[in-house]
């Protein structure tokens, strides 16, 4: 039974701004990230990576590298412990364990440009580079494909050698395509054939990457006794343990990982990639410690990209504008190894609306580029390009309003999602109602400068947001102040949205709880900071390990009063005695009394929650076109979202404006540019265009609160929902300043003035 | 990147000796924002990199009494745009090396090294040629060993350019543009700031007195040919006709039409050819305005 | 036994002044700035995302011109002076800036914060009272990929509000 909670309208911690905690240390370039440290005798590591998009790997020559002066060690595939053909769980749903092996190190073949090949550890970071340079693969180049079309070519051979035969390559009927699932809820086709207005599209979208301006880095140093120490910057300390455990076949106790402070992850910094070669350097350099920073050219060709991929949708409504039938086919790339993480896709495509009748068909498919991570409400950006693309023109086809179109057709409490659920309480309607109202909404377009145009355009969009495992533990100080100790890394402000929950709860202020992330030794299990999980579960956590010290404080003020502990209550702060008023103590006071009860109180909280609050956002954006050259301008943005409830609202606004930007950089310039060979020809931040600060407006932002009611405060999970809608807002605007519809992401110059052109038909 | 040492000469003939000693496993450093880029990148593997900020001759703006300026190659970009006479005199310049980069590579990058990097998207080239600029090279054969080249000729390919073993360039000679002259750089690029060329026009025009009549003009395109492309036949089709939209069209379309650019990540053939077209025109018609004062 | 020493040519003498101090050491000769002050001289403020000029969280102040150390080699800083995030608060407290950036929640990460600090005071030392827009293209070499840029340009206008106070 999940425990369900009355929304409070009046809060005296929760929904204020204070300074975040590990603020100061931030600013003043104290606080130390992954890599920062320095261990003594501490030597450098890199990697090799293949220059192939697809090669069998036919022979490694190390010995030039290791004979190079200041070389410690060099490794490859065949110094990891040997990987059996089996699947495992490793936080992340099951893979199998080769695959996991292979990615960290290739084996028998190198499944994308960048792959990594072999490992070097020297005295500096430039020796190792050098002798990197110097280790001699050679390669039998095999045919590659980098997007969807190539691998339905007959020749296309399988990417994986152990997935030909298995059950979902079967169906597909293509080596490297897996049929994920197919979700059908009511009669999707009779509904499409009967329905006033259908239409249907494909859309199109390449990878895109997080971005993250901190590159991966890892050291990794063993004790004599064989224990593995590991310093990184990830998402999870606990998934990198549970990774490195099964990579290394070591059992969990045998590793302790310390998340030192982290530059950005969106979902990217939970799979691991250089932990396992550091340790395995460490080991044959004879245990000394061995730092690895990840160059950023390999942060992009061997890191965490998003699915790009081909979305075939079909939708269906009456005249009188209700939204009966949709149907969709979901092709996303993995990336070399399956994951494209389609799954989340299917959950989200329909999300926003009531659709009777639906059919979701979902394919992984294998290409050769990285493998897949996590981005950002993984899966929903590409699926709403679709969907409220389609709409409009839905809408414009048949005539109905954009707004009341999906006010009328809006998701609400008892609507079933595409993949199955029942949605619980959710704010879509009120997410559309509030756009409605905004400024934004009601002011017009402005004059475009001379010779540009201007559009706007409008979307929604949704993350399901998780609950999952967390820990808190808290010791309470002499003088009333409490630590507060912590599991979840902090990458953009929870140890304050988790400390404000203990405060809130405690009935002290936010400055008086003082939170620490610590190493996984230290605190129980902690799933990642991903899945804006973080303020709704480990402030949950928070928030029950808050309950469990107040109880005990309860029996300390009965002891205190020698009254019996059924008499205490606790309101506001302060401690009370429900029969005798003379008999009440504040919660500072009463900290400092407690050796007089028995000693130091501590608590713990842990949780793991199955049931989250999922949300909804709606972006409202302006752009500007010169329709000689493409350039498109954001004007003006707005973004509204229900947060549940907003803890520390500045990071709340910070998330969405976050999240809004790397979605506009995705509509308009992003994109893995692959060259006929297979390589990635943008791999750097010159080229992979992000938007820089003169590239965005001032983003404003709306926050509708309706409360979560499973959490103790309402909290939703903000850090998803904001980068969902942009692409198609973005689209919808062109549309709307051009006249012309784009299918295919990113929205570039070049797509634009193509356009443009062949409208013209110039 | 292969080790390589420092070296900080203080004149031209330390500089030019150390560059002959190693030939192609050396190379000067100005603001570093391309060389120490290419590198790390593996570019060629370096012996040594020479720094040529410690010369005098190449880390001054002189202005000469008969309106031209000369240049130091290693002179770095927020120097130029913070020289009022150059503001003044040279307002194409302006444009250039306001562009390059941000303000943490302007306060490095020099217009020297933009030229000697000889990328055909470089920014600095085009309005060079615009303003009908000469280069000043020294070479290792001592006092005698100067040159000049027009910056129209230096460049060779992509990344390569005149230079041979042991040489360098010391400055880059504006000669004073005179009356009626206006000129004017442009490039395309997806986002606002930070980079490079998807394609760039540079282009200067003399006018007659009364500003109705083109008498001389200079059309110049980057990122669309290996090198800084140079277009004779737009320069011919505004040169002896009137200031009009038909003469300025004309010459556009003789630019996109002389542009021979490749496909990439920045762009492609079709759309870099159209902006050719589009930049050479606006670019004459900025150029003219100055020119109109 | 494997050296512990740097293989390549030998080390260069670098006497330079960091954040008001006299520093004096030996550096590998083509060793960037931004290595120099995080691996020899342990000033670990200033950070790498990239390596190749385009993010900006290596930007420190080289005689008064906000520079990215990533392309700067540690070797041409003998006789200059260098400025990084760890010299902008003085024993009075913070600086304006920081102050501003914890106030209006100006970081997410952080990892961008040490080079939008540096990068905003080479700004309002010069240009006490910037608009907007000249903050914007100023900050336009310092990526931030958590924030979208709205409450740095929001914190670097109050700072300057402040100062000019
Ligand atoms: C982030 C970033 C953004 C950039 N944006 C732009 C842009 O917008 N537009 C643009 O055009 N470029 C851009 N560039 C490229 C670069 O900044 C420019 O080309 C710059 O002008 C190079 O000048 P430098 O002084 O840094 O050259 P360096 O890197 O010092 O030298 C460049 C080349 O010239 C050689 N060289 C230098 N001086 C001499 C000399 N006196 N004699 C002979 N050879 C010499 C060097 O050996 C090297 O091969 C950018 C680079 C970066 C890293
Ligand atoms: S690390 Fe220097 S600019 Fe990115
Ligand atoms: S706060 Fe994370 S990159 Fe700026």
């Amino acid at each position: 039974m999940v425990a369900t909670f009355e929304p409070k309208s009046e809060y005296k911690v929760i929904g204020t701004r204070p300074i975040r905690h590990d603020g100061l240390d931030k600013v003043t370039g104290r606080a130390i990230y992954g890599a920062d440290i320095k261990l003594p005798n501490m030597i450098w590591g890199t990697v090799l990576r293949s220059p192939h998009a697809h090669a069998r790997i036919k022979s490694i020559d190390t010995s030039a590298a290791e004979a190079m002066d200041g070389v410690h060690a060099v490794v490859t595939n065949a110094d990891l412990p040997k990987a059996e053909n089996k699947m495992v769980d490793l936080g992340e749903g099951a893979t199998n364990l080769k695959w996991a092996v292979d990615n960290i190190l290739a084996s028998d073949k190198v499944l994308y440009a960048g792959h990594a090949v072999a490992g070097v550890a020297a005295v500096d970071r430039y020796t190792a580079e050098e002798a990197a340079r110097a280790i001699k693969v050679e390669y039998e180049v095999l045919q590659s494909a980098t997007n969807v079309e190539d691998t339905i070519a007959s020749d296309m051979p399988a990417i994986l050698d152990e997935f030909v035969g298995s059950p979902g390559a079967e169906e597909s009927g293509h080596a490297n395509h897996v049929k994920e699932f197919v979700h059908e809820f009511g009669d999707p086709d009779s509904a499409l054939s009967d329905a006033d207005h259908v239409i249907e599209a494909e859309f199109g979208l390449e990878m895109v990457h997080q971005g993250y301006i901190e590159p991966h880095n890892a050291t990794a140093v063993w004790d004599e006794d064989g224990r593995l120490k590991i310093w990184t910057s990830t998402q999870g300390a606990f998934t990198v343990r549970q990774q490195v455990a099964a990579v290394m076949q070591l059992p969990e106790s045998k590793i302790r990982v310390t998340p030192l402070e982290i530059g950005g992850g969106f979902g990217g910094k939970i799979p691991i990639y250089l932990e396992p070669v550091a340790a395995t350097l460490s080991r044959k350099a004879g245990n000394v410690p061995v730092k690895m920073i990840m160059e950023r050219r390999s942060v992009f060709e061997g890191s965490g990209p998003a699915a790009g991929g081909k979305i075939n949708l079909k939708l269906g409504a009456t005249k009188d504008g209700k939204l009966v039938a949709a149907d969709s086919t979901l092709r996303m790339e993995a990336g070399a190894y399956p994951g494209s993480l389609v799954g989340a896709s299917g959950m989200c495509i329909y999300a926003c609306y009531n659709i009777p009748n639906m059919r979701i068909t979902g394919y992984d498919v294998l290409v050769n580029k990285p493998k897949v991570a996590a981005y950002r409400a993984p899966g929903s950006p590409q699926v709403a390009f679709a969907i409220e693309t389609l709409i409009d023109d839905l809408c414009e086809q048949a005539g109905f309003d954009r707004w009341e179109f999906r006010r009328n057709n809006a998701a609400k409490e008892g609507t079933r999602r595409g993949d199955g659920p029942i949605f619980p309480r959710i704010g879509m309607e009120e997410v559309l109602d509030a756009a409605k109202e905004t400024d934004h909404w009601n002011a017009d377009l402005g004059e475009p400068s001379p010779g540009r145009v201007r559009g706007r355009g409008f979307a929604s969009g949704y993350w399901f947001n998780v609950g999952l495992q967390s820990s808190v533990n808290l010791s309470l100080n002499d003088d009333g102040t409490v630590e507060l100790v912590e599991g979840s890394t902090d990458i953009g402000g929870t140890r304050a949205s988790i400390a404000m929950q203990a405060a809130e709860t405690l009935g002290i202020t936010a400055e008086d709880v003082n939170p620490t992330v610590v190493d996984t030794d230290t605190v129980g299990f902690t799933a990642v900071t991903g899945g804006s999980r973080v303020t709704y579960a480990t402030g949950y956590a928070a928030y029950n390990a808050a309950i469990e010290m107040i109880d005990k404080l309860k029996v300390r003020a009965s002891l205190l009063w020698s009254i019996d502990e059924e008499d205490v209550q606790f309101e506001d702060g302060v401690f009370s005695s429900k029969s005798d008023p003379e008999l009440s103590i504040g919660f500072k006071d009463l900290a400092g009394k407690l050796g007089d009860t028995g000693g130091p109180v501590t608590s713990t909280g842990s949780v793991d929650l199955e049931a989250a609050g999922g949300a909804y956002g709606t972006h409202i954006c302006d752009l500007e076109i010169d329709p000689e050259t493409g350039k498109t301008d954001v004007v003006r943005y707005t973004i509204v979202q229900d947060a549940g409830r907003a803890i520390h609202p500045a990071y709340v606004e910070g998330q969405m404006q976050g999240g809004a930007a790397q979605g506009i950089g995705w509509a308009l310039n992003e994109e893995y540019y692959m060259s006929d060979d297979g390589v990635m020809a943008n791999s750097s931040y010159l080229d992979y265009r992000m938007p820089t600060s003169l590239d965005l407006p001032s983003i404003e932002t709306v926050i509708v609160e309706v409360p979560n009611p499973v959490h103790p405060y309402g909290v939703r999970g903000v850090g998803e929902v904001p980068i969902v809608p942009p692409v198609p807002a973005v689209g919808n605007a062109i549309k709307d300043a051009i006249g012309i519809r784009l299918r295919e992401a990113p929205m570039n110059a070049g797509r634009i003035v193509a356009a443009l052109e062949s409208e013209n038909g110039s | 990147m292969h080790p390589f040492a420092y070296e900080a000469p203080g004149s031209i003939d330390e500089a030019v000796a150390l560059l002959d000693k190693h030939g192609d496993r050396a190379r000067p450093i100005a603001g570093g924002t391309d060389v120490l880029v290419q590198a790390r990148a593996n570019r060629w593997d370096l012996d040594a990199i020479v720094d040529v900020k410690n010369i005098p001759e190449l880390t001054q703006i002189s202005h000469y009494p008969d309106g031209s300026v000369s240049i130091g190659a290693a002179v770095p970009c927020y120097q130029i745009y913070e020289d009022q006479k150059i503001r003044d005199s040279f307002p194409g310049i302006i444009d250039a090396v306001e562009m390059i980069g941000g303000i943490q590579i302007q306060s490095r990058a020099s217009l020297g090294g933009n030229l000697c990097n000889s990328s055909p998207s470089a920014d600095g080239i085009c309005p060079l040629i615009a303003y009908n600029a000469v280069c000043h090279i020294a070479g290792p054969g001592g006092d005698d060993d100067h040159r000049d080249v027009a910056v129209e000729d230096f460049c060779t390919g992509p990344g390569s350019n005149v230079l041979g073993r042991g040489e360098i360039l010391v400055s880059l000679v504006l000669p004073n543009p005179g009356a009626n002259f206006g000129a004017a750089y442009e490039r395309f690029i997806p986002r606002n700031e930070m980079d490079i060329a998807v394609a760039g026009a540079g282009v200067s025009v003399k006018l007659n007195d009364a500003g109705d009549t083109f008498e001389a003009a200079r059309v110049a395109l980057a990122a669309v040919a290996p090198v800084p492309l140079v277009v004779p036949a737009a320069e011919a089709a505004l040169v002896g006709n009137p200031v009009n939209d038909a003469t300025i069209e004309a010459a556009a379309a003789a630019a996109a039409d002389a542009a021979s650019p490749i496909s990439d990540m920045r762009g492609t053939i079709d759309q870099r050819k159209h902006l050719s077209g589009v930049l050479a025109r606006r670019m004459i018609n900025k150029a003219v305005e100055r020119a109109r004062g | 036994m494997t050296t512990q020493v740097t293989p390549g040519p030998s080390r260069v003498h670098v006497r330079t002044t960091i954040n008001g101090n006299a520093h004096e050491f030996l550096v590998p000769p083509y060793m960037s700035l931004l290595d120099t002050l995080r691996e020899i001289v342990g000033l670990t403020g200033t950070k790498e995302g990239c390596l190749d000029g385009n993010c900006g969280a290596c930007t420190v102040s080289l005689d008064g011109r906000i520079v990215d150390s990533c392309l700067v080699l540690g070797a041409e800083i003998d006789g200059k002076s260098v400025e990084t995030v760890e010299g902008m608060a003085s024993a009075e407290g913070l600086h304006p800036l920081q102050q501003a950036f914890l106030e209006e929640a100006a970081l997410q990460c952080g990892i961008c914060t040490p080079g939008f600090l540096v990068a905003s005071k080479g700004l309002l030392d010069n240009e006490p009272a910037p608009d907007e827009h000249r903050i914007r293209h100023w900050l336009a070499g310092n990526l931030c990929r958590c924030t979208g840029y709205d409450k740095i340009v929001r914190a670097v206008q109050k700072a300057s509000a402040e100062m000019s106070a």
